[in-house]
């Protein structure tokens, strides 16, 4: 056995902080040692160049590398010992930047902890051995799970590409938030008429199988091969049948709120969700409905011409596999009844960005003129008020969400062009306007459209007989003012939605501390996550506005494909592995395993059925939580052993 | 605790308006960048900022605006007109506010009340120079 080891010193990075020559000589006396040598990036050409030569020359049958973390260049250094025709397992990396030279000022003290897991490294890598890694089939279908335009990219990419895709939308629906908007900046097209031909493309793909009023409800499996159970709600009406006469409406006695419309108009029972609903067909809502029930009332049905109502439509569960799952599950506004001082909910012409979208909308409850919800009047001066909810780490949402300050922008020009002798005001706390055109737009708002911009916080809203008090401040001027509205509308930040947050802990995907899910790597695998075969699309990982949020979708369907055109897979070969002898299946493995990797299986032992445990080597992600849990040693870990990891215990606890 | 009270209507919009009118600039394109006072070399002794002047022109406070001493501490060296990002002729709104007030004020000499002996000695220029003051 003859090791090599090789100190990387990351230009400055290492060698500012540890005084690496010592940290190789320290290697050299060690067993098994044969060559230990300094480099200025390891991970260079040159210095890849460098391992190779002395495995060829002093014929050196493991390496370690003392550089970066792992996660980094693990990969690379595996790559060279392979290309060798070494094991790539007999590769460890000792982490001295991360976790040394980063954190340390003291360059002593660094290099003396560098020299301690070093010396560990060295004892482990000696009992090191090869593994190989396991291959797996793979499914050619993927799934998307949400339809707003991020779902409906990923899909007709996928789909394009000839991959046979599912689109599952919760909603009678597909369209999103996009669906709701009016017009889009900075160029001001209408919304329906960019997306809703994406959306007739879904419903008419011949690779797309969309499932509307659907929610997966329960995912296993691993990367490849996931089988997944969907639900399909029953609409009892028939879309084939269904022509779109509305006949059915207007007897319906059921009135409640449109959620389309914001809730700013009434609907039925049964119902389009908006005219370019796809799919293009009248549902009847369940939760409404007086009862599903020809007895209690079916006004609906006797009417319908084409007899597309089926009072006895089941919901139906519908079993598939996928190779890929594109997670497409989107955001909702912040509940901006929680910032009290601005009186939404109370105060009816206090409004959301969305109901404003609505209210400016030609299909909206207004039918395009701007009319506040109080009266109905055409207010003559409206606020926007930036950053309702967000960069507020203290009482509400932490971060920036990115749109509001272009869509507050683009509602004060709207409503200019509406209302020409109306004034704008918006107060911001800065104007964030990164995007192609984006600047500009906002510019423009200023310059051609009047629309004034306060900068400072508004402390709070009063009602002031049909008029809003509102108080505020003006940090320009350093004044605090205030100044009298017709109607106010709060740029809501964005969150994720409850069904995001939902299918993250369904997928076991981590979440950041604001509960979008986090992609694996925050810059070089923005639509990654740490699942592998589990991709993320739009709004679900955080504020993104529509172009971003295609260019994410179109990302994720690319890397989606990265898998889904490979016959199999291989996977990586540091997993656990039980130990049938000394299992005595008493099965605390099985429910200690974040991953759901291990369970239980009768076994014949000498006559006797025995219960053992098994690893699902897919699934395993190599974790250790069950070789830490087992309480007879019986579950190990491939690469990990636990004689591997005394030695380096032993040689980091020897001073 | 006061506010100071803010308002759009018509006077504030005739305010600015006629700054407008007077330097052919429009106020709006003003992002409050503070490039025009950062390198202004009376700033300091400007009780408002130039910025800040033209802030209060796009929310129309005249009164603010025209109490403030900056346009008279302005020496039209046009520093700010040259480095405004938005290219905006700063200093000419300087000018505009001097302008403004100088149309605005009484005249100092009526020439009809003028008493005959005096007109009679005055030089032609002393009267143009007073009608000027009117036009515009
Ligand atoms: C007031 C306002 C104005 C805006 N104006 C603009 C603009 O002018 N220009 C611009 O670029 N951007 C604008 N945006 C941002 C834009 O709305 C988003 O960028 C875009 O809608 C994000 O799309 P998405 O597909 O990621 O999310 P969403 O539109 O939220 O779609 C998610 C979809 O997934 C579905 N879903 C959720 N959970 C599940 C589940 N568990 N199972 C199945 N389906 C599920 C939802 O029903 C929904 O259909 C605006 C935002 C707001 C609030
Ligand atoms: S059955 Fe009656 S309540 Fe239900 S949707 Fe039809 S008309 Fe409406
Ligand atoms: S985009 Fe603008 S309005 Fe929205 S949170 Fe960021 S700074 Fe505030
Ligand atoms: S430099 Fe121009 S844009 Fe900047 S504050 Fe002065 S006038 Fe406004
Ligand atoms: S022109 Fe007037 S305001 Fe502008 S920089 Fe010169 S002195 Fe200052």
């Amino acid at each position: 056995m003859k090791i090599g080891v090789y100190i990387c010193e990351c230009g400055s990075n290492i060698a500012g902080t540890i005084d690496t020559e010592k940290v190789a000589r320290s290697a050299e006396p060690l067993p098994k040692v044969s060559v230990s040598r300094v480099y200025r990036y390891a991970c260079s050409e040159p210095g890849q160049n460098l391992i190779t030569n002395d495995i060829e020359e002093l014929g050196l049958d493991r390496i370690i590398v003392a550089a970066c973390s792992p996660s980094m260049h693990e990969p690379t250094f595996r790559a060279v010992l392979k290309e060798r025709g070494l094991n790539p397992y007999l590769l460890e990396m000792v982490n001295i930047r991360e976790q040394c030279s980063w954190v340390h000022s003291d360059k002593k003290q660094a290099t003396e902890k560098a020299i301690s897991l070093l010396t560990a490294a060295v004892l482990r890598n000696a009992l090191q051995q090869p593994l190989t890694p396991k291959k797996v089939g793979v499914t050619n279908n993927a799934l998307v799970i949400g339809g707003g335009i991020a779902g409906i990219q990923a899909a007709l990419d996928l789909a394009e590409v000839g991959y046979k895709t599912y689109l599952v939308e919760k909603t009678p629906s597909i369209g999103g938030k996009m669906a709701q908007l009016d017009k889009t900046f900075p160029t001001l097209d209408c919304s329906a008429c960019i997306l809703s031909p994406k959306m007739v493309d879904v419903g008419r793909h011949p690779n797309i199988t969309l499932l509307a009023n659907s929610e997966v409800v329960e995912v296993e499996g691993f990367v490849g091969n996931f089988k997944v159970k969907i639900k399909k709600k029953a609409t009892y009406v028939d879309p084939v049948k269904c022509t779109l006469c509305d006949e059915c409406v207007p007897v319906c006695p059921v009135i409640i709120h449109d959620e389309y419309n914001e809730n700013l108009s009434p609907r039925r029972a049964i119902y389009i969700p908006f005219p370019q609903a796809v799919p293009a067909t009248y549902i009847i809502e369940e939760e409404t409905c007086l009862g599903i029930d020809p007895l209690i009332c079916a006004k609906c049905r006797d009417v319908c011409g084409p007899e597309a109502i089926d009072f006895d439509m089941k919901p139906e569960i519908i079993e598939e596999e996928f190779g890929a799952i594109v997670v497409a599950t989107g955001y909702e506004a912040y509940p901006i009844e929680n910032i009290g001082e601005y009186g939404y909910g109370s105060i009816h012409n206090v409004i959301s960005g969305l109901e404003f979208e609505r209210i400016l909308s030609a299909s909206g409850p207004t039918d395009g003129v701007v009319r506040r919800p109080s009266d109905g009047k055409v207010p003559k001066t409206v606020v926007f008020i930036h950053c309702a909810g967000s960069r507020d780490p203290a009482k509400h949402l932490p971060y920036c969400s990115k749109v509001c300050c272009m869509y507050s922008t683009k509602h004060a020009l709207q409503y200019r062009h509406l209302v020409h002798d109306g004034t704008a005001v918006n107060f911001y706390i800065d104007i964030r306007t990164a995007g192609k055109d984006y600047e500009e737009f906002y510019q423009r708002a200023a310059e051609e459209d009047g629309v004034i911009y306060i900068k400072g916080k508004v402390s709070e809203i009063l009602e002031d007989g049909d008029q809003l008090l509102i108080r505020g401040v003006n940090t320009l001027t350093s004044e605090t003012v205030e100044m009298h509205a017709d109607l106010v509308v709060l740029a809501n930040g964005m969150m994720p939605s409850e069904g995001t947050k939902k299918i993250a802990s369904m997928l076991k995907l981590p979440v950041d501390s604001t509960g979008f899910i986090r992609e694996a790597h925050p810059k070089l695998k923005p639509v990654d996550t740490v699942i592998s075969g589990v991709f993320l699309a739009g709004t679900a990982s955080g504020p993104k506005d529509i172009p971003e949020t295609v260019a994410h979708a179109s990302g994720a369907a690319s890397r989606a494909s990265t898998i889904l055109a490979q016959k199999e897979l291989e996977i990586d070969a540091t997993i656990a592995n039980v130990n049938e002898m000394l299992c005595r299946g008493c099965g605390m493995c099985v429910d200690s395993c974040p991953y759901s990797a291990i369970e239980l299986e009768a076994k014949n032992s000498f006559g006797h059925t025995i219960k053992v445990a098994v690893v699902n080597e897919a699934l395993c992600k190599g974790c250790g939580t069950c070789s830490a849990t087992c309480l007879n040693g019986a579950i190990g870990h491939l690469g990990y052993t636990d004689n591997q990891i005394l030695a380096q215990i032993k040689a980091l606890s020897q001073k | 605790m006061s506010y100071e009270y803010i308002k759009f209507g018509k006077e504030e919009r005739e305010f600015r308006e006629k700054i407008e009118e007077i330097s052919g600039e429009n106020v709006f394109s003003c992002y409050q960048c503070g490039k025009c006072s950062a390198g202004c070399m009376f700033s300091d002794k400007m009780d408002r900022t130039v910025n800040q002047q033209i802030h209060r022109i796009q929310m129309g406070q005249k009164e603010k605006v025209l109490a403030a001493n900056t346009h008279w501490i302005c020496a039209s060296c046009l520093t700010c007109s040259v480095r405004c990002p938005r290219d905006i002729d700063v200093a000419a709104i300087m000018e505009a506010i001097r302008e403004y007030i100088l149309r605005e004020e009484p005249e100092k000499i009526i020439v009809s009340e003028l008493p005959k002996e005096v007109l009679e000695r005055l030089p032609n220029i002393a009267l143009v120079g007073n009608f000027r003051k009117m036009t515009g």
